[in-house]
């Protein structure tokens, strides 16, 4: 009897969830740790927003954008880490014994992220507005700022699914961790382009393709709807996250051809 | 006397060799607080033109000191989880059977995170200082510095020693690294205390870390420096989680 792709997607997915809920080290974190840092640089920034052209009042507003990145950088590790452990622990190997797809392996597991990733961007979401967050774009905002946000960890997880399917290795998908940190602190993560004093740092953030994601959030909470930032964030967002679930099924593919 | 001086320099010797002859331990060590200092200073100077920022050293020296004592207490940290991870593949257990002094294992641990800092501030100062990091204070203020640089990483290597000694496994990490991260960075980090706001603000007034960074920049600005005060801490510390790292030594002889 064949079980419907999208139902080997459900089970694949279920698994990834329970997996991850089961080790609090997985969830804890990533939702933590991007609030903490938030809130810490809400106290020591918040004199930034007297720079003459700072988009807002509130360094609040500015950095809530932060945590749905870096939200997005922790689901990275999740995916990339639960699928090398399942190389490591031969369960892919096993896998490619049964009729289960090779798309549904990777779809499962990604889903498996985004339902994580998409309760950590409502805590988030929550967290700003009880923290007193200015937003602009109104209540029809809210959905478009989880989808970007989801569209943002979809990329990041697809990163981390590549890592971790092609180097087999959970220790090297934790390496990897402190690469995807520096493109988000190269980035505008901290001040807005225009008023990054330093030509080369304004050059590197400005190529750095996580600061149009950073502005695309941000947009949606200061602006209100302005198309050409969202556009870059979406895009953007998009362009990585297609990339990156292409490279990781081609590495799934020679995974399986290699077992 | 001897006894404990063998100890800690075969100790200190291994642990310096381990870190310097393995990249994967070496390279995030130093590649880090240089990142960091680029993405602080370069990233965020134009903070320095905030109203009320009046720190004559500009932008560079007030991002270099934070990052300085940072790298200094990652440093201790850093070795904290070495002795951790000495205690997981059984080394440390015949190290204390072996050890005729075993206070020397811990002074030796803490040299290497001293020779470890030393290394790694030594690069910092040079990368700085080439990119045009102005330096107000004179010969003896950046002797201040160092020193109380290295007492923060004292400071740091005894906590994490301390915690390594008891829970003698390296999942303790986080429990290593976080406090000192959240310490680190409840501290006067982008602007002058003054400038602070919210509850960063309040919880920085009462951070002992504060007085230790604020003295740091004075003292490269070559401005008024409360000596007493902030080596007082600095001291007042280290003593502190020497104690508590002792005791965690003592903890880990009793489990055998």
């Amino acid at each position: 009897m064949s079980v419907s792709l999208l139902a080997q997607i459900g089970q694949m997915a279920r698994r990834s969830i329970l997996q991850t809920l089961r080790q609090p080290a997985m969830v804890v974190p990533p939702i933590l740790f991007p609030l903490v840092l938030m809130a810490i640089n809400v106290g020591g920034l918040e004199a930034a927003t007297s720079l003459p052209g700072f988009p807002s009042d509130s360094y609040l507003d500015f950095a809530i954008a932060v945590p749905f990145v870096q939200g997005a950088l922790f689901a990275a590790i999740n995916a990339g880490s639960a699928l090398a452990r399942d190389v490591e622990t031969g369960f892919i190997k096993r896998l490619a014994m049964t009729p289960m797809q090779r798309t549904a392996l990777l779809l499962g597991h990604l889903g498996g992220v985004l339902v994580v990733a998409l309760a950590s961007a409502c805590i988030y979401t929550a967290a700003g507005f009880a923290a007193g967050m200015d937003f602009e774009a109104g209540v029809a905002g809210v959905p478009v700022l989880l989808a970007l946000a989801m569209v943002i960890a979809l990329a990041f997880a697809g990163i981390g699914a590549y890592i971790g399917l092609r180097s087999g290795s959970g220790e090297a998908v934790q390496g990897f961790f402190p690469l995807l940190f520096v493109l988000l602190f190269l980035s505008s993560m901290s001040l807005p382009r225009p008023l990054i004093e330093q030509d080369w740092f304004r050059l590197i953030a400005t190529y750095n393709p996580v600061s149009y994601l950073l502005e695309g959030v941000r947009s949606i909470v200061i602006t209100g709807w302005d198309a050409e930032a969202l556009a870059l964030g979406f895009g953007f967002a998009s362009v990585i996250a297609l990339i990156a679930v292409t490279g990781s099924a081609a590495a799934l593919r020679t995974r399986l051809v290699r077992t | 006397m001897s006894r404990f001086l063998d100890v800690t320099h075969a100790v200190a010797w291994r642990t310096i060799h381990n870190f310097v002859s393995n990249p994967a331990f070496f390279f995030p060590s130093v590649i880090f607080p240089l990142f960091f200092f680029t993405a602080f200073a370069g990233g965020l100077s134009s903070v320095g033109d905030v109203p009320g920022f009046d720190f004559p050293a500009g932008y560079t020296a007030f991002q270099f000191v934070f990052v300085l004592m940072q790298a200094s207490a990652f440093g201790g940290v850093f070795t904290g989880f070495g002795i951790a991870s000495d205690f997981e593949k059984g080394f440390a257990r015949r190290l204390l059977l072996g050890a005729p002094n075993r206070l020397g294992i811990l002074a030796g641990y803490a040299l290497a995170a001293l020779a470890r800092a030393a290394m790694v501030s030594t690069l910092l100062f040079a990368v700085a200082l080439a990119t045009g990091m102005q330096v107000i204070g004179g010969g003896v203020d950046l002797f201040g510095l160092v020193a109380l640089a290295a007492l923060v990483n004292l400071t740091a290597t005894f906590f994490a020693a301390g915690v390594a000694f008891r829970t003698r496994t390296i999942q303790a990490g986080p429990v290593m690294q976080m406090p000192m991260f959240i310490v680190l960075f409840l501290a006067p980090v982008y602007v002058p205390l003054d400038l602070v706001s919210g509850w960063v603000g309040a919880v920085a007034q009462l951070n002992p870390f504060t007085a230790l960074l604020e003295g740091g920049r004075d003292l490269i600005s070559g401005q008024d420096f409360p000596a007493l005060a902030a080596y007082g801490i600095a001291v007042g510390l280290a003593l502190a989680f020497s104690t508590w790292a002792v005791r965690g030594l003592r903890r880990a002889e009793a489990a055998g």
